[in-house]
């Protein structure tokens, strides 16, 4: 007979986490490829081959690595929560052994995010000094900048991650696909990623509209931290956007974590 | 040990497909999966819940595991309230799902050690009592494969390890042997009879039968969310109706057949549908050149013949109208 005693809540939030840790760490290699392809080959044909074709000003360059940072971090903090939460509840009904385990179930969702932020993290730093190696000297790139960054980066993984978290739980697998263009897809162009939010007020109504994409505030704040001499958002209104979102991702997606989890 | 008091849940109609054959494709509204469910369960009972797809087994279990939210009533494991304490249930339960749901980022014996974590057991505990399991259930050689290495069969036994691991006073078991080959079947049976023996108290589905009589020491016969019988597999033998039940399948509509199936000596009742005649015979096979005479009196022709002595299945062929399949 066991002693019910001894089992508590932060004991068994660290076993899942030391889990999904042990698995991403096995799965390092491909972590590796899948971050840093994209981001390669934008910087190489952006940020290197284009401007010396002289088809692209060299300022572009500082323009350019804040966004793909901030497409490399969110994206894997989407993708980390949301791909294996899909199969999870959907083909392989892993998840179940975690929901029968005594933890409470907004626990359980909790732990999932902190993973995402985590992953999402792990991309942003493995991108930066690819950054750094490929376009050269980065303005915002020095220790004394490295506190912000990371409190940026924090905040865009949280975000993120718990969108996963939401995304996860409404979309079935069969959706996936569907899911990667009509909102991955839009995201990812319209994230103010390849330009600066600034310089869409040639567009006035498409500079409001994107403000509705959460990405716009992810290259904007990596922007205000890597590249401050380049127009971008007030830090600040971008940290309370970032805020905004998680608060609303989460309590959607745990709403669609509840439907999903208890029948 | 398990009380369920007016258990009853409802799912809204779109999620949920009836029943194929049971009628009322149109009904509209909730689906009522469970419709006022009272059962209790003594510790150390190896009890089962006996019922075709769709009786509601599956949900019961769900509501007790804390899987499943319950619209009204209440349910008990272990004394605790599965409602408001959850997490305290679940610590004293082990499950063995329908389908395996192994972690598949670990090892065979990861997924127990892990397990383990989950319930805050002592590593060398843990440790020591994984190796013990999968030595029991004949799966040691696949401590460090891959779960998907793993036939369905151990897979299922890779679930009985980790559902043991952390010593719950409860193991629900769903449908366990649905998709096992038989020489796995009855092994698992050996291995659910094991752990009866040893005290624990089984709470199993099944829509197997013979599984029920063989290994349930009570039976709740479950349809359409509704207990119909609860007792030990002879006391309902016992209650079957008639000594054998004879299943005529003519080649058209058996309406008009039925009087004169009634009036053959031996048979106590006749149930007519569709194409079918369904007799109830104290003479067993006696009667049935006079079944096939009457029908043939007027004109059928018979297809096919069944005949099933009483049992389980005639039972609960006369509780719910319907075979169990």
């Amino acid at each position: 007979m066991i002693d019910d005693t001894r089992v508590t809540a932060s004991d068994v939030f660290v076993a899942m986490l030391a889990r999904d840790l042990r698995v991403a760490r096995r799965e390092i290699g491909f972590t590796l490829v899948r971050t840093l392809m994209q981001p390669t080959l934008l910087m190489i044909v952006f940020g290197y081959l284009l401007p010396k074709m002289q088809m692209l000003p060299r300022a572009y360059v500082t323009t350019l690595l804040p966004g793909v940072l901030a497409v490399s971090l969110a994206l894997s903090a989407v993708q980390s929560v949301a791909l294996p939460m899909v199969a999870s509840f959907g083909a392989t009904r892993e998840i179940e052994d975690r929901l029968l385990a005594p933890l409470a179930t907004h626990l359980v969702a909790l732990e999932l995010v902190v993973v995402g932020v985590i992953q999402g993290i792990v991309a942003g730093l493995i991108v930066l000094p690819l950054g750094r190696v490929i376009m050269g000297t980065v303005p915002g790139l020095t220790l004394s900048s490295l506190g912000l960054t990371l409190g940026m980066m924090i905040l865009s993984a949280s975000a993120f991650s718990t969108l996963g978290l939401w995304l996860g739980c409404a979309v079935n697998v069969n959706q996936i696909g569907l899911m990667f263009s009509f909102i991955v897809a839009p995201m990812l162009f319209f994230g103010c990623t390849y330009y600066p939010w600034d310089g869409l007020h040639v567009v006035p109504w498409l500079q409001k509209a994107v403000l509705l994409n959460p990405l716009v505030y992810v290259s904007e704040g990596m922007r205000g931290v890597l590249t401050p001499g380049v127009p971008h958002m007030d830090p600040a209104v971008v940290a309370f956007a970032l805020t905004g979102v998680t608060v609303i991702a989460w309590w959607f997606g745990l709403r669609a974590f509840y439907k999903r989890a208890v029948g | 040990m398990i009380e369920t008091i007016a258990l009853r849940k409802a799912y809204a109609a779109p999620l949920t497909r009836r029943r194929a054959g049971s009628g009322d494709a149109t009904r509209s509204g909730p689906v009522l999966a469970l419709d006022g469910l009272d059962i209790a369960i003594q510790p150390g009972e190896f009890f089962g819940l006996l019922g075709p797809n769709g009786a509601g087994k599956t949900t019961t279990i769900g509501i007790l595991t804390t899987r499943v939210r319950a619209t009204s009533g209440q349910a008990f494991v272990a004394g605790v309230d599965v409602a408001s304490h959850g997490e305290l249930v679940r610590r004293r339960i082990g499950v063995v799902p329908q389908r395996p749901n192994p972690d598949r980022g670990l090892s065979v014996l990861e997924n127990l050690l892990f397990h383990g974590a989950y319930f805050c057991l002592p590593r060398a505990f843990t440790a020591q009592r994984s190796g013990q399991l999968l030595e029991q259930l004949g799966i040691s050689d696949k401590a460090d494969a891959k779960v998907d290495e793993l036939s369905g069969g151990q897979q299922q036994r890779l679930m009985i390890a980790r559902a043991l691991l952390h010593e719950p006073q409860v193991i629900f078991l769903d449908e366990p042997t649905v998709g096992l080959d038989p020489q796995a079947r009855l092994s698992l049976w050996e291995i659910l009879r094991t752990l009866h023996r040893d005290g624990r108290t089984i709470v199993m589905t099944t829509h197997y039968m013979e599984e029920a009589d063989q290994l349930c020491g009570r039976l709740a016969i479950v349809d359409q969310g509704r207990l119909l019988a609860c007792d030990t597999p002879a006391a309902l033998k016992a209650r079957a109706p008639g000594e054998t039940l004879i299943d005529l399948q003519l080649d058209r509509p058996a309406d008009g057949a039925s009087d004169a199936c009634r009036a053959v000596p031996g048979v106590s009742r006749v149930d007519v549908s569709d194409h079918d005649v369904r007799a109830y015979c104290m003479r067993g096979g006696e009667a049935l050149p006079g079944l096939i005479k009457a029908v043939e009196a007027h004109g059928h022709t018979v297809r096919n013949i069944n005949l099933a002595k009483p049992s389980l299945e005639t039972l609960f062929i006369a509780l719910t109208g319907r075979r169990l399949d």
